[in-house]
């Protein structure tokens, strides 16, 4: 015989939980928070562009366009594809050119899962890229890899369309 | 909530006023052969009291010792309104009335005011069976730990009907994020109290926070913060706000968990290539590799009860799975064999039973496993649940799910008999860690730096 299961449904308004409408308490902020310098693709200063370098001195393809700088990767996994190893070395030879153009390389990953273990495929993911342009020539000290895990997704979305756009490396030039 | 033939619903409404600002938390409890005891906290005799300057109505002590035994899904408090009587003495008690009302058990209580804007509450618990008293005591603190003093009382009414240590005046640590996915995001890694009360916010960052994580006695956190524009570790007091920067290597640094003495810190660093689990010792400042895994992600390490044991996440396998490793030989044990995704393992001190998540069917659930007798229960419904973490006696887990594309945090019996889930008024909240047991005297400390505030 089965057990004869109930069921209980206790509603209860209690107190302010987690802080309902009361206004929050002020943060105890002891030391200032130091707003980090955000890392964006800085004018760069070469003194003459050559082709393969559009007005702002990064890379572009033959057709003039600049190269990708997003790969993106299956779940839980670090593996770039085909397509990318091939733009990936076009910027290994940009970079081996200008040795002092410097990366940094973002590591990303979908919402799902832990939060730990995806800052840590996060970096494997940016460390596939890396992997690829030292194996390129390029310099060790030209590339810096950050990994934000899931805490900085592309699309906020909870579905695989965002998931897909969120596993990513990016490149940012600096 | 699943609805069957078997499965009849009783739906019964409990009305606790406690404060203005009130809100509906919906218990879900569902049982099997065992019912509920049954008991009757009445409302405490003496003058009314109120736990914070201001205009803010008077707070019940009884109220909360009787949310929080509900909140046990052990109890079933009756309301005040269906009581034949309010005793507030022992010899108005007569257990006739309570008996008509089917009860097991009163608690009655009575509350003076002492100088030094103190109060005095004592409480009695009663038998109604046997017609006796079983325990009686007298909490003296100030009017701002009135709800100290109602979680002590539940606290001490729960150990002595269950045997069992109760953790309603325990604390809950956790990250809300306001406009979470937007550039304007902004995050605030906040403590409250077990039943989410007494919200105080504790650091603040427009950067990621994560992964807090309590020292033993309950004072600092150690988080992860983004406050550098990358992952670096911080070891925080709760009460001062001082703050300290333990780990900013080269790479990640991550998953920071306080060893049981408190001393040291294990975390994973991806400073010498790939992500591994190190233990940093707190006062010199020494670094010890404990996994050696060239291509793994080692991560989420939770130490075992004496510290002479990491549990940790790692995909040396391929997959992410659980494994244990004895500190003084290294040698590493797998602990999940069930499900192809396994991770943030969180040990109870009792060093027996471990929550994590766990994938089934791709939805991520967390499960709970009695490493002794090689048991494995999913415990929640939800999808997308993460940061499982116990209670302190093993009873509760807390953990992060979402619903309607928002992060709440949500709470199950390792039983899985009763769940409910604390509501937010916005943004996302993630991250929760449960403290440890807390002395009463850490409390008295946390409700100090509160008022002076």
């Amino acid at each position: 015989m089965r057990p004869a299961f109930r069921t209980l449904i206790v509603a209860i308004v209690a107190g302010a939980v987690l802080s309902a409408c009361q206004s929050p308490p002020e943060p105890v902020v002891v030391e200032p928070v130091v707003e980090p310098e955000v890392v964006r693709p800085a004018p760069a200063a070469e003194p003459t562009p050559p082709p393969r370098v559009d007005g702002d001195g990064n890379p572009v393809d033959a057709s003039g366009q600049p190269l990708g700088r997003t790969f993106y990767f299956e779940f839980d996994q670090a593996r770039l594809s085909e397509r990318d190893l091939r733009v990936l070395a076009m910027h290994a030879e940009y970079l081996r050119d200008f040795r002092n153009r410097r990366v940094l390389i973002e590591g990303h990953c979908d919402e799902r899962g832990s939060r730990e273990y995806n800052l840590a495929l996060g970096q494997r993911r940016g460390q596939a890229v890396q992997r690829y342009l030292a194996t390129a020539g390029v310099r060790a000290s030209q590339i810096e890899i950050v990994s934000f895990g899931e805490e900085r997704p592309a699309d906020a979305g909870h579905d695989e369309s965002a998931w897909s756009k969120n596993r990513r490396a990016v490149m940012a030039y600096r | 909530m699943a609805m069957s033939g078997l499965i009849k619903a009783i739906a019964l409404a409990l009305i606790l006023v406690a404060s203005v600002c009130a809100q509906a938390i919906e218990i879900v409890i569902s049982e099997g052969w065992d019912s509920p005891t049954k008991i009757a906290v009445v409302p405490f005799g003496g003058p009314p009291l109120r736990d914070r300057p201001g205009p803010v109505p008077p707070l019940n002590v009884a109220d909360i010792v009787s949310f929080d035994l509900m909140r046990s899904g052990q109890f079933d408090a009756l309301p005040s309104d269906n009581m034949l009587s309010l005793p507030t003495t022992s010899e108005e008690v007569f257990f006739r009335d309570w008996r008509i009302l089917g009860m097991d058990y009163v608690v009655i209580g009575r509350a003076e005011l002492a100088p030094d804007d103190r109060v005095a509450v004592t409480y009695s618990l009663f038998d109604v069976n046997s017609e006796r008293e079983i325990k009686s005591t007298t909490w003296t603190a100030g009017t701002a730990q009135l709800r100290d003093i109602g979680h002590w009382i539940a606290d001490e009414v729960y150990e002595q009907l269950t045997g069992v240590r109760g953790a309603f005046a325990t604390k809950i640590v956790y990250v809300l994020v306001e406009n979470p996915g937007t550039p304007y995001a902004s995050y605030r890694l906040t403590v409250a109290d077990a039943d989410g009360e007494r919200e105080r916010v504790v650091y603040q960052s427009n950067e990621p926070i994560l992964s807090p994580s309590w020292s033993p006695d309950g004072r600092r956190l150690a988080y992860v913060s983004f406050e550098t524009g990358r992952s670096t570790i911080v070891v925080q007091e709760i009460d001062t706000g001082v703050r300290r920067r333990v780990a900013e290597y080269r790479g990640i640094n991550g998953a920071p968990a306080f060893s049981p003495d408190g001393n040291r810190l294990a975390m994973s660093l991806s400073r010498d290539g790939n992500s591994e689990i190190y233990i940093k010792d707190l006062t010199t400042g020494e670094l010890r590799r404990v996994t050696r895994r060239p291509s793994a992600i080692d991560t989420e390490p939770s130490w075992g009860p004496n510290g002479d044991s990491i549990i940790f996440t790692s995909d040396r396998g391929g997959q992410p799975q659980i494994y244990r490793l004895d500190l003084a030989t290294s040698l590493p044990e797998r602990l999940t064999f069930e499900g192809d995704y396994n991770a943030r393992p969180r040990l109870l001190p009792n060093g027996r039973h471990l929550v994590y998540i766990h994938r089934r069917n791709r939805v991520y659930h967390i499960a709970w496993q009695d490493l002794e007798r090689d048991v494995v229960r999913v415990l929640t419904e939800t999808s997308l649940d993460e940061s499982p973490s116990l209670a302190p006696n093993g009873m509760m887990m807390i953990y992060a799910t979402q619903v309607q594309g928002r992060g709440i945090l949500a709470v199950v019996s390792v039983d899985s008999r009763v769940k409910y889930n604390l509501p937010s008024a916005v943004g996302d909240v993630r991250e929760p860690a449960w403290s440890p047991f807390l002395t009463v005297d850490a409390q008295t400390l946390a409700a100090r730096a509160a008022m002076a505030r």
